[in-house]
């Protein structure tokens, strides 16, 4: 019955257009959905993603974060944000507090522009103005190194992103909101149907994490993978997985995804770089 | 003397002359070398053959494997051997179903204490068996590791 | 940059070692997407542990220890003593790191 009630209230959410529902009502329904579903998880845990919920896994987790192999990513980062561009400029000078303990600020709404800000975009940005060729955000190497490492810095600062109050900005926000329940691909998933009505449960081999506390921990070191993996290389993999064409990493669509989940995490600890399967 | 123990012991004479050639000269390598032979063999009787000479295993609750029931991801698996056991030579630790079970080895010296830990590759749902070298005689324990293949996390 | 992060500890008269060391640990059996060629093994095959010089493990791997891998072992010392971690892969590559034990 319980969960019934709880489908119908994100089925509200979705369908919801902005005059009469608020990200903050928004942002209680998608907690209370999850609080509801695993009321022995504290909130403060979800950054932590399927180990905050499956006990067996997490052992084996702990055991690796012990002496994490994305440490040796994070060396290699601190010395990438560190070495001077070609002008002589270095990445401190295009962040505030000089790119350190920044990451729960990220993504923000940028008004100049009129679109979401990314912080693995505002990198690339930031390469562009000092005359750099961008990073790819795929297949790790130096952009992920370099995120971790900003990641890092941040460790125990929560989340603060923020939805000023122009159509803009709110109209981003929902076109993210509305990508995550969108049924996407030959599967015919959506995120929320893995990340919300089926977290906890057994998919295959997987347990679906759930959807808030996503984006604290990225980007993840994934076991299989060996090295790796930022946000957005991640959101083509799920595509992918659910037999859709994904979009590119970094472009508006994603964006404004992760603007959405990120918004939902608010609360909530960074804790990248993370390992994860 | 059988054919084995006669070539044991040629081998054996050769090394030896090969040692005290070699510390005439100053030895390039001073570790025994790389056991190339038992890294190979693909069956697990013939691999712990290989390493000890004989397959006289002795399960024992003294040998104490942490390994988890379901490994999360077969490319790491983490792996905890220890013992109460005295004079421990070597510790070796053997996967049944990889495509060579022997996955590495541990060889001690007087000042060591016997706990090893590494993470290794599983390809299969398999054995995984901790062989302990104490005062001549080898001990063991074993636990089956689950490997699941085909998840939505890609 | 050392391919190798190294922490000693000592309590009770028992130093622990724990090592993480950057390397593919590349099995030789996986395929390269493209070419469908073997991408060549290329392993850690010993890794030698002293501490103040003596040696205290040697350490034989095969290509089934995980990339990017841990060790950790366990020997009789005490703090300050200079613990020294080398390994040598198939190809010949080698590096080495010291620590001293907190």
């Amino acid at each position: 019955m319980q969960s019934y009630f709880h489908k119908f209230l994100l089925i509200i959410l979705f369908i919801n257009v902005t005059a009469f529902a608020s990200p903050e009502e928004d942002q209680e329904l998608f907690r209370d959905h999850f609080q509801n579903r695993f009321p022995n998880t504290e909130f403060s845990d979800y950054k932590n993603g399927v180990y905050s919920i499956d006990a067996s896994s997490r052992e084996q987790w702990e055991s690796i974060e012990d002496f994490p192999p994305y440490e040796l990513n994070i060396d290699q980062g601190e010395e990438l944000f560190n070495e001077p561009f070609k002008n002589g400029n270095t990445y401190a000078t295009c962040f505030e507090n000089s790119g350190i303990a920044v990451r729960q600020n990220y993504p923000y709404f940028d008004e100049s522009t009129n679109q979401v800000m990314t912080l693995e975009l505002a990198i690339n940005n930031c390469r562009k103005r000092n005359g750099e060729k961008p990073l790819s955000y795929y297949k790790g190497g130096p952009m992920a190194d370099i995120s971790a490492y900003m990641a890092y810095t941040s460790r125990g600062n929560k989340f603060d992103v923020q939805i000023p109050n122009s159509q803009e900005a709110l109209d981003a926000y929902e076109a993210g909101k509305k990508l995550y329940f969108t049924k996407v691909g030959q599967l015919n998933f959506s995120c929320a149907d893995c990340h919300v009505y089926q977290t906890g449960s057994k998919l295959r081999a997987d347990i679906p994490s759930p959807g808030i506390g996503h984006s604290t921990h990225f980007p993840a070191y994934r076991s299989g993978a060996g090295r790796l993996v930022t946000l957005h290389e991640r959101f083509a993999g799920c595509l992918n997985r659910v037999r859709a064409k994904p979009f590119r990493a970094q472009n508006e669509e994603y964006r404004n995804l992760e603007y959405f989940i990120s918004y939902m995490s608010n609360g909530l600890e960074i804790n990248g770089p993370g390992s994860r399967k | 003397m059988n054919r084995r123990n006669f070539l044991k012991n040629s081998l054996m004479t050769a090394a030896t002359i090969t040692t005290f050639a070699g510390l005439m000269i100053k030895p390039k390598r001073l570790y025994a070398a790389w056991p190339k032979a038992s890294f190979d063999i693909t069956d697990l009787k013939d691999s712990i053959n290989s390493v000890y000479g004989h397959n006289d295993l002795n399960e024992s609750s003294e040998v104490m494997l942490k390994a988890p029931d379901i490994a999360e991801n077969g490319a790491i698996v983490p792996l905890n051997v220890k013992t109460k056991l005295k004079n421990v030579e070597s510790i070796m630790i053997f996967v049944e179903n990889n495509p060579q079970p022997l996955s590495s080895g541990y060889n001690l010296s007087s000042k060591s204490v016997p706990v090893v830990g590494t993470r290794i590759k599983m390809g299969n749902t398999s054995k995984v068996i901790a062989a302990v070298k104490s005062n001549g005689k080898i001990y063991t324990a074993s636990k089956e590791v689950k490997v699941t293949i085909g998840g939505c996390g890609g | 940059m050392s391919t190798i992060k190294l922490r000693a500890k000592e309590s009770k008269g028992v130093v622990t070692v724990k090592a993480l060391i950057k390397h593919p640990m590349e099995t030789g059996q996986r395929k390269n997407k493209k070419t469908g060629e073997k991408i060549p093994a290329h392993f850690i095959q010993q890794v030698i542990c002293k501490a103040n010089n003596d040696e205290v493990i040697t350490i034989n791997w095969g290509p089934a220890v995980s990339k990017n891998p841990y060790l950790t072992f366990a020997y009789m010392g005490s703090k300050g003593d200079v613990v020294e971690l080398t390994w040598e892969d198939n190809q010949g590559n080698k590096d080495s790191l010291q620590g001293e034990v907190k």
